[in-house]
């Protein structure tokens, strides 16, 4: 046999029977999570009662409102292989802050301002010390959690802080064609953070870092300022959610968001981002965001205890997982 | 010889879903030699090693040890057999010493307390015995990675495996660790063990094997029961396929003004200023023993680390200290001598990978990445430096790394404004086929009046490629020789320490 014709046994790998078969699990891995998705609502839809109606997945979306919009830059914050244990602390601090500002001021404007000002401040900070001093994200924002915790129960000195303007009710109840402005709001944050990542040299710098953080650095990415933006605009963000959910509250409640950093990093997995850091696709969260708020809402509908419903998620959590990671192995090979 | 051979492969063939690794691979070695492996990367001598080593079960085919079928199922079988398979990727425990990591799961003990004392005699024993320079006491990763290789081999012989196999031994070496590994495995042969050795570097394999075999996608494509009177152009040219002619390809070109000046740079760890200059359409490289501080210098002058004095200057336009960003808007690049570390983002798309930098000049609206355009740039330079990728959406990780060598070229190359590109050991771990297209890349931006700077620890290669060659040693640039007048004798002696001869370095 001559040179020429082992080489070309050596390239005839694939028949076109293989391709079509091996894109056939392409596509399937690329939307299995969509397809799942879909699957769920529609058993939901037949099985359980009420499920399926207008009122419902209005209530279903108000209800994973907030998880919805910090997911969009906790997303970023888990793309660039970085943590943020503080978000839920964030959420409550900006509801107390928010309140008494615009109690002391008369002004809800001023309220939300100073609230999304000491937000970023919050975020800013995080990001410094990660990107700056070098210091790991998970004890950072481990220490700004209960700093900011702390700072919401100070504050408010532990009570609920009502706030006497009714103008911000409006804030989380009002309605813009059929629909409540959180959602609004969320849908608006799933569209511009979906095209920061896509379709900008922020976003594709944040995947770079996460991928391979010197390589990023020593190929012109400014790694400590991308860094320090992701949690800034994260800091921005969970106080958003904070304003928004006091306002749907009518008060600053200090105790708000308890475990909410983990139901938010839970629906980024879910979603398909790595923790390893330089994968991350809209979508995914976005489809991550309605398993985990779906569940949920269906637990309720069928008066499942709320005590089981830690069980569901925390399962549902660990299967996503291994899926992924099965997923990783194969590609790997 | 009538008995049967030490080792054979016999028919070996190994698929995986949709690629097939090896088919009908057979040959044989005897006890007391040194058996060359050679092949592109990707030509199935890993897979090869891996079956050997029992990490593979083989589809078709077997392995025999002097005439016997074995049916190794585990790594723990083949170490049981007596072979030895010594991966470039070392497995050792960095935070114990060399005694324990020799001794690991067998430490001498007393009253159930481990015996130091005697472990401690034991391993300086043999580690004399075989003649190896060692402190039994150090912790490996207090070592050099020539010294970890060390400890690996005498693991292996210490284990009586009668058969080792080394994969890729010296391309982390220095010169002179790369002798002592050298005399030790003549050691071993003289010993009776057979011995497989696989390297790209050719000079190596006429130095070490007696006999030859060469791989080219999964198949054996080539025998040679003796080197004696075998060229190297016949051993390349049986690897690639093809006559690839001078693997160097060196023509003389005009060189312009000077581009790149460097004065006076220090930085935590080039303590002594470092000055040099390199003109428009000129290729120098750097050559010097490991630790011999190019990279440090390299990485000083485009700001990955911290330029604490000095100037560098590009076109006579200063380039801010410790700036990579700015490095890069004045057109001063560099591929880094870790490609896997610092080079590549192993899970973004060769497309990426390759746009990274140079799509902030086509943005759309000044803020949206231009799709359309850096599907183009990418999908040019796949075809133009014939980068083997099934698609440029492919994660780069996937690709061999020569491949990615050259994505990672294909980013600076996509700069509009590429001025002086710095190159750290871009052939390292490349197949003979590769490293000849990245010179053609190299020769070309020369030919367009880029600077090139390029650090390399093969000699041959920087006498071959080199307009100039600049000698380094211990942080200092201690001869400078052009084209002509380098020779093997001369760069080395410079590199060389003091006190060192260069018969005896290498």
């Amino acid at each position: 046999m001559t040179d020429s014709q082992a080489a070309a046994i050596g390239a005839t790998r694939e028949t076109p029977a293989a391709r079509r078969r091996a894109l056939l699990w392409q596509v399937v891995d690329d939307y299995s999570l969509i397809l799942i998705f879909i699957a769920l609502f529609a058993v939901l839809s037949v099985t359980v009662q009420y499920f399926f109606s207008w009122d419902n997945m209005v209530g279903l979306l108000l209800s994973v409102s907030q998880i919805g919009m910090v997911s969009c830059t906790m997303m970023f914050c888990l793309a660039s292989r970085d943590f943020d244990l503080s978000v839920g602390s964030t959420v409550a601090f900006a509801g107390v802050f928010c309140a008494i500002v615009a109690n002391a001021t008369g002004s809800v404007a001023i309220g939300v301002a100073a609230a999304i000002v000491a937000g970023g401040l919050v975020g800013f900070v995080n990001g410094a010390v990660i990107a700056k001093l070098k210091i790991n994200a998970l004890i950072t924002t481990l220490a700004t959690m209960e700093i900011v915790r702390g700072l919401a129960f100070i504050s408010s000195q532990g009570q609920a802080v009502g706030v006497t303007n009714e103008a911000f009710f409006t804030l989380g109840s009002a309605e813009l064609f059929g629909l409540p402005v959180p959602v609004w709001v969320t849908l608006a944050c799933f569209a511009v953070f979906g095209v920061l990542l896509n379709k900008t040299i922020y976003g594709r710098n944040t995947l770079a870092i996460g991928g391979n953080p010197d390589a990023a650095r020593l190929a012109g990415v400014a790694v400590d300022r991308v860094r320090i933006a992701i949690f800034l605009i994260q800091g921005v963000v969970a106080a958003l959610a904070g304003i928004i959910l006091a306002s749907r509250m009518t008060s600053g409640q200090p105790n708000a968001g308890e475990g909410f950093e983990l139901n938010v990093i839970s629906a980024c997995v879910l979603g398909g981002v790595s923790l390893m850091g330089g994968r991350a696709t809209i979508s995914g969260v976005i489809v991550g965001v309605l398993i985990m708020g779906t569940v949920q809402n269906a637990m309720s509908l069928m008066n499942i205890d709320a005590f089981y419903q830690y069980l569901v998620r925390g399962t549902i959590l660990l299967i996503a997982v291994l899926v992924d990671q099965l997923k990783n192995r194969r590609q790997a090979r | 010889m009538g008995s049967a051979p030490r080792l054979e492969f016999r028919h070996i063939g190994k698929s995986f879903p949709g690629v097939r690794a090896l088919s009908d691979v057979s040959f044989a070695m005897r006890a007391g030699s040194v058996h060359g492996l050679l092949g592109e990367n990707g030509a199935g001598k890993s897979t090869m090693m891996k079956i050997l080593g029992g990490e593979y079960i083989p589809d078709e085919g077997a392995v025999a040890i002097d005439g016997d079928v074995q049916a190794f199922r585990s790594a723990a079988d083949a170490i049981g057999a007596g072979v030895a398979v010594i991966h470039q990727e070392l497995q050792y425990v960095p935070e114990l010493s060399v005694m324990e990591n020799l001794l690991l799961g067998r430490l001498p003990t007393r009253f159930g307390l481990v015996d130091r004392r005697r472990a401690l005699a034991w391993t300086r024993e043999r580690l004399d015995a075989l003649g190896v320079d060692l402190d039994p006491r150090a912790k490996l990763r207090q070592l050099s990675i020539g010294q970890r290789q060390m400890v690996e081999i005498v693991k292996a012989i210490l284990r009586d495996a009668t058969i080792l196999a080394l994969d890729e031994p010296t391309s982390s070496l220095s010169h002179r660790e790369t002798d002592v590994l050298f005399r030790l495995v003549r050691d071993l042969r003289a010993q009776g063990k057979a011995m497989i050795y696989i390297s790209h570097r050719l000079d190596e394999i006429f130095e070490l094997c007696d006999a030859a075999t060469i791989f080219r996608d999964g198949r054996k494509v080539a025998d040679f029961d003796t080197l004696e009177g075998v060229t190297r152009d016949t051993l390349v040219q049986r690897m690639v396929g093809r006559d690839i002619g001078d693997i160097w390809g060196y023509k003389p070109r005009e060189h312009g003004d000077v581009r790149l000046s460097v004065k006076d740079v220090t930085s935590h760890i080039v303590q002594r200023p470092v000055s040099f200059d390199v003109r428009a359409g000129e290729i120098v490289g750097f050559f010097g023993l490991v630790g011999a501080g190019r990279s440090e210098v390299m990485r000083a002058v485009y700001g990955a680390d911290r330029r604490l004095s000095g100037t560098v200057t590009v076109d006579g336009k200063p380039v801010k200290a410790s700036h990579i960003r700015d490095a890069i808007r004045h057109g001063l690049v560099f591929c880094p001598e870790d490609r896997k570390e610092e080079g590549i983002i192993g899970v973004r798309s060769v497309a990426e990978n390759i746009n990274i930098s140079a799509r902030r000049n086509h943005l759309t609206a000044g803020l949206f990445v231009n799709d359309r355009i850096e599907a183009k740039t990418a999908d040019s330079y796949i075809e133009r430096l014939r980068i083997r990728t099934p698609h440029r959406r492919q994660e780069i990780r996937l690709l061999s790394g020569g491949n990615q060598q050259k994505a990672v070229l294909s980013r600076w190359l996509a700069e509009k404004d590429l001025r002086v590109l710095i190159v750290d050991e871009p052939t390292r771990g490349i197949d003979v086929g590769a490293k000849n297209e990245i010179y053609n890349v190299l020769y070309e931006l020369a030919a367009h009046g880029v600077a090139v700077v390029m650090i390399s620890s093969e000699l041959p290669e920087v006498l071959g490629v080199s307009d100039r060659v600049i000698a380094m040693c211990h942080g200092r640039i201690v001869g400078q020789f052009a084209h002509g007048e380098a020779n093997e004798q001369n760069v080395l002696a410079a590199a060389l320490p003091e006190g060192t001869t260069a018969t005896n370095a290498r």
